[in-house]
């Protein structure tokens, strides 16, 4: 058994109220918080002078579909001052899927968020720019859910499985479309102002 | 020998099976490839491209980067839902003649891709003539799928791009 982590230990004290649970195993230190207190807690851990992480390495989600809350939304960070990493987790509901965004904390976190909700459909609020970002226009419904249909397509060319484009192709997209970037997708809210 | 009514005195189907003959013979050895590489395989495409398996020695080393430029098309690596559209356009601003070649599984089948995003084969949305199977395949593999190209023009075959609307048609009416 390693020794109690002393970032847990800090962390409980600081945050006994909103840490649901932490778990230390093989070095790997992994603090559970409630979703309301998600963004005072990050600030903490950024700005606090015991932890110091100051590297977003990571966002992304889990879909456990039987449990409750459905999904976890996983944050990785890692202090470069004091070389030392911490997993963060939050629950969030299948009925509200919805976080806070971390990117006024962290800038690197916008491409996250954004693949978190492309591929699990949780909304990330405040988000100054919350498009798809794999998948493409057209597209329907977020394939890393678990519940999603495994055999479900949506084509963009006309194809010998799908021959008729006005019944089966979603939408035809043209080579430009993807340069040029696509529209805003629902959920989206528009970036601040400056 | 046909009979030759024609005042140029050049009308006699001899002469254009020749030049026939002549066009195929420049064209097997002047194929400029065009590299849609998407994964692995465009790793081993440049292995064929190098020195060490030069198909220079064919005369099919001037890479064109431009539909416009390349009368063969190797799709080398998966090709998902959403580039698909990009191929496709390439593919159709290709100038006639012109030849595809399906190197690997992905761009074969989808490869061990069987999922939202993956194409199931290009054959689905563009006629291919020449499939290179492996996963990726090695070099020698694909310049035995480039002597297949080179084989065909020789002999004149069909390609795959003259029945594709009849496997299209017959598909559709399903």
């Amino acid at each position: 058994m390693s020794p109690a982590s002393s970032v847990l230990e800090h962390i409980r004290e600081r945050f006994s109220d909103h840490v649901l649970e932490t778990l230390s195993f093989r070095g790997d230190d992994t603090v559970v918080v409630k979703r309301d207190a998600l963004l005072s807690f990050m600030r903490f851990l950024r700005d606090d002078p015991e932890m110091s992480f100051d590297f977003l390495m990571d966002v992304t989600a889990v879909d456990w579909l039987e449990r409750e809350p459905r999904y976890e939304v996983v944050y990785h960070l890692y202090s470069s001052g004091k070389n030392r990493r911490l997993r963060v987790k939050t629950r969030v509901p299948d009925d509200d899927p919805e976080v806070e965004t971390v990117t006024g904390i962290w800038k690197g976190a916008n491409w996250f968020e954004r693949e978190v909700w492309d591929m699990y459909g949780i909304r990330v609020k405040g988000h100054p720019d919350l498009r798809r970002i794999l998948m493409y226009d057209g597209f329907e419904g977020h394939p890393l859910r678990k519940d999603y249909q495994k055999d479900l397509r949506h084509p963009t060319v006309p194809s010998l499985d799908f021959p008729d484009p006005e019944k089966d192709v979603r939408r035809v997209i043209k080579a430009t479309d993807l340069m040029r970037g696509s529209g805003r997708e629902e959920g989206a809210q528009e970036p601040e102002k400056d | 020998m046909a009979k030759n009514d024609s005042s140029d005195g050049l009308g006699s189907p001899i002469l254009l099976t020749r030049f026939e003959k002549v066009l195929s013979w420049a064209r097997k050895y002047s194929l400029w490839p065009l590299p849609f590489g998407t994964a692995c395989c465009a790793i081993e495409f440049m292995a064929v491209v190098g020195t060490h398996y030069d198909i220079s020695r064919y005369g099919w080393e001037v890479v064109r980067f431009s539909p416009r430029q390349a009368d063969l098309l190797i799709v080398a690596g998966t090709v998902n839902y959403k580039i698909a559209p990009a191929l496709k356009t390439i593919y159709e601003q290709m100038l006639e003649p012109k030849w595809v070649i399906a190197m690997g599984a992905c761009a074969t089948c989808g490869g061990f891709y069987n999922n939202y995003s993956v194409v199931q084969g290009v054959d689905r949305f563009i006629p291919v003539d020449v499939y290179v199977p492996g996963c990726p395949p090695k070099p020698e593999s694909l310049i035995d799928g480039m002597m297949m190209i080179k084989e065909m023009i020789e002999k004149g075959e069909p390609r795959a791009r003259e029945s594709w609307e009849e496997k299209w048609k017959e598909r559709y009416e399903k």
